[in-house]
């Protein structure tokens, strides 16, 4: 078996607030091999954004702190590096991408700047050099007249294309590993379309890595190779994307894909999942999911023990206790060297814009 | 950018001649006269003879002469109160020695007070936080007399670090420059605190950290820049503030500046110095802001002074 890129061995992140402490992250284990697309899916305040930013070392502390676990790149621990080490992994092995474009570049620089800045600080580059690669990575992004837009400023372009520039500037230090933090979840449906392709165009052209965190299961559906399914701060279930999506085995996956509508389904209401996420200050006992879990049934299993995942089928884990094979199964660790065989849902060869104007 | 400068300046004379206009109107219309006081009367004629001779006989000799004078020559005529200066003087031999303090105390508040606010935010909770926001408390009640009389009190005489007073050479600036820079720093300091705060939570400084920056250079280069915009915008308004001098600074430390006239002059019914004085303020606070516009887009690409509307 090849060594994963990525490695994440039970990670433990915990918020000390005046409330108490919080537990966003717990015992999340999964690993990302090279060229490989992993998906975080789940609810908003489940923990996956944090899981994300603990692999840089960027979540706030005070009051965020990593209490246990190992962060492995190539064999590396991560939590055991210096700042001054961390700072070097930022940026140019490992590169992150967020949620806001509109905000997320610096309104005060011109793109250039901003993409040279990442360049000289990794690179033994002249300013001239780290010039031309900027306006290189701009172009492999998609965007015209690169030469000009380095010099423009943030609020000169529009949603997508800044993301656009986050990529490319992620994309400059040619990093092993890209986090994607809801890349495509404050644009548009088209310009979604278009980023995720560049995505993956990207990802074929440079045999990248990426951890792509999302709510969106057609964004999972059409990018991901492997899947973890995050709840309450934990992984309940993870598998490939193909296992995943033909046997569900977490009732709160099933309940994900039960709430997504269908088209040509005709009824009145989309069918949900009853109640709400638990707040991480009071999450419930047992099994997180209990108190909304249609399988609960009249043993008290459920709420007086957590079940932490295991191989219920092979390659694929999930955790609990009503899974026929849950008890008898082996607790391994989640790791699935695998790439999608599906072609995409999207036919490459059509251009999402091409397709917008089929359809006029 | 040149044509939007120049039709500012152009705003000037119109802005100016209001301002003249109601000063005057107030100047007449608060009681007492220049000449002579309620305790020592002047004889009606000898009054009477100076009113004609400053032209304040009537409010309309008043207003035929002054103001031609003032577009013609810049010529603000005689003080009434010391006779012997005309209100150019006045202005030309005490202007420059308030502009020095307060451009010394401003360049300390403003250095200190972006320094202590950056720190304050950046260790937001911590013990410096908490002193730093209890000094800038402080330097905001406490009025500047009180300062200056304890800055004097503790670094002169007995240590003989400074001189109690006078003007002239730096050691002579340096207390007066600091209990005049006081309140503009303490200002500055929760200017930029709650800036700061504000841009150390935005988007941007996550992604700066995310390329690989140091801390020290996300704050300094990403966040400084955008977290100076309000501090700007309070640096006009400042600066032609304790430019034109203080009353209460000078007079502690003794030093001839404009400040004591702006209150002496109001105080002995001196017209033309009140004019002078009020002009000469207008026109700091005019070419302050206007510079200030300047420099907020230099700062900030996104504000485009050149707008008509916002879009």
């Amino acid at each position: 078996m090849r060594q994963p890129l990525l490695e994440l061995v039970d990670l433990n992140v915990a918020f000390d607030t005046e409330r108490g402490r919080l537990r966003p992250v717990r015992d999340v284990c999964f690993s990302i091999f090279p060229g490989q697309t992993v998906a975080l899916v789940g609810e908003s305040g489940c923990g996956k954004s944090v899981t994300a930013l603990s692999i840089l070392r960027l979540i706030p502390q005070p009051p965020g702190r990593i209490l246990s676990g190992k962060i492995l790149l190539q064999g590396r621990d991560l939590l055991t590096c210096t700042e001054n080490q961390m700072r070097s992994v930022r940026g140019k092995e490992i590169a992150m991408i967020f949620q806001e474009p509109m905000t997320s570049l610096n309104p005060v620089f011109t793109i250039g700047d901003q993409i040279m800045e990442a360049i000289l600080l990794h690179q033994r580059v002249t300013h001239r050099q780290a010039k031309e690669i900027a306006e290189q990575s701009l172009r492999d992004v998609g965007i015209a007249d690169p030469a000009r837009r380095l010099s423009e400023y943030p609020h000169q372009m529009s949603g997508g294309m800044r993301q656009r520039a986050m990529i490319a500037m992620a994309l400059s230090c040619s990093p092993q590993l890209l986090i994607a933090d809801e890349p495509t979840t404050a644009l548009d449906v088209t310009i979604q379309a278009q980023i995720l392709e560049l995505l993956r165009k990207l990802q074929r052209d440079t045999g990248m890595a990426i951890l792509l965190i999302t709510h969106d299961l057609g964004v999972v559906a059409e990018n991901a190779d492997t899947v973890g399914v995050m709840y309450a701060s934990r992984i309940v279930e993870y598998a490939t994307v193909e296992d995943l999506f033909d046997h569900p085995q977490h009732p709160y996956t099933e309940g994900l894909f039960r709430s997504v509508p269908r088209l040509g389904q005709l009824s009145e209401r989309l069918a949900t999942i009853p109640g709400t996420v638990p707040n991480p200050a009071r999450f419930p006992s047992g099994c997180k999911f209990h108190p909304r879990c249609h399988r609960m049934q009249a043993d008290r299993t459920c709420a007086n023990t957590e079940p932490l995942p295991r191989e219920v089928r092979p390659s694929h884990w999930a955790a609990c206790h009503h899974i026929d094979t849950f008890a008898a199964s082996p607790v391994t660790r989640p790791t699935l060297d695998h790439r999608r065989e599906v072609v995409p849902l999207t036919d490459p060869a059509l251009h999402p814009q091409q397709r917008a104007s089929a359809r006029d | 950018m040149i044509r939007v400068i120049a039709f500012r300046l152009l705003q000037f004379p119109l802005v100016l001649a209001v301002i003249y206009l109601t000063t005057f109107m107030l100047v007449w219309v608060v009681p007492g006269s220049p000449f002579g006081r309620a305790e020592r009367k002047l004889d009606p004629i000898a009054e009477q003879a100076m009113k004609e001779r400053f032209h304040a006989d009537s409010w309309k000799s008043f207003l035929a002469y002054y103001p031609i004078q003032v577009i013609t020559k810049g010529d603000f005529g005689r003080s009434m109160q010391y006779q012997e200066w005309s209100v150019t003087d006045i202005i030309k031999v005490s202007l420059p020695v308030s502009v020095t303090l307060g451009i010394f105390a401003l360049t300390i508040g403003t250095i200190f007070g972006v320094m202590i606010g950056t720190l304050a935010a950046v260790n937001r909770g911590g013990l410096f936080d908490w002193l730093s926001l209890t000094i800038a408390l402080i330097g905001i009640s406490i009025p500047s007399f009180v300062v200056a009389a304890l800055l004097l009190a503790t670094f002169t005489g007995r240590f003989g670090l400074f001189p109690i007073g006078g003007c002239g050479g730096f050691r002579e600036m340096v207390l007066p420059a600091v209990a005049l820079s006081l309140a503009p720093l303490a200002y500055i300091a929760r200017l930029t605190r709650i800036s700061m705060l504000d841009v150390l939570g935005s988007d941007f400084v996550r992604t700066a950290r995310a390329k690989g920056l140091s801390r020290f250079t996300v704050i300094w280069k990403h966040c400084l820049r955008n977290a100076f915009l309000p501090v700007l915008s309070y640096l006009g308004p400042a600066a032609a503030a304790t430019f034109v001098g203080s009353f209460v600074v000078e007079t502690v430390f003794s030093i001839p500046g404009l400040g004591q006239h702006f209150v002496n002059s109001v105080k002995n019914r001196d017209q033309t110095l009140i004019l002078g004085t009020v002009m000469i303020y207008s026109v700091f606070l005019l070419t302050f802001n206007l510079l200030v516009d300047i420099a907020y887009s230099f700062v900030d690409p996104r504000i485009d002074i050149t707008a008509k509307s916002s879009s």
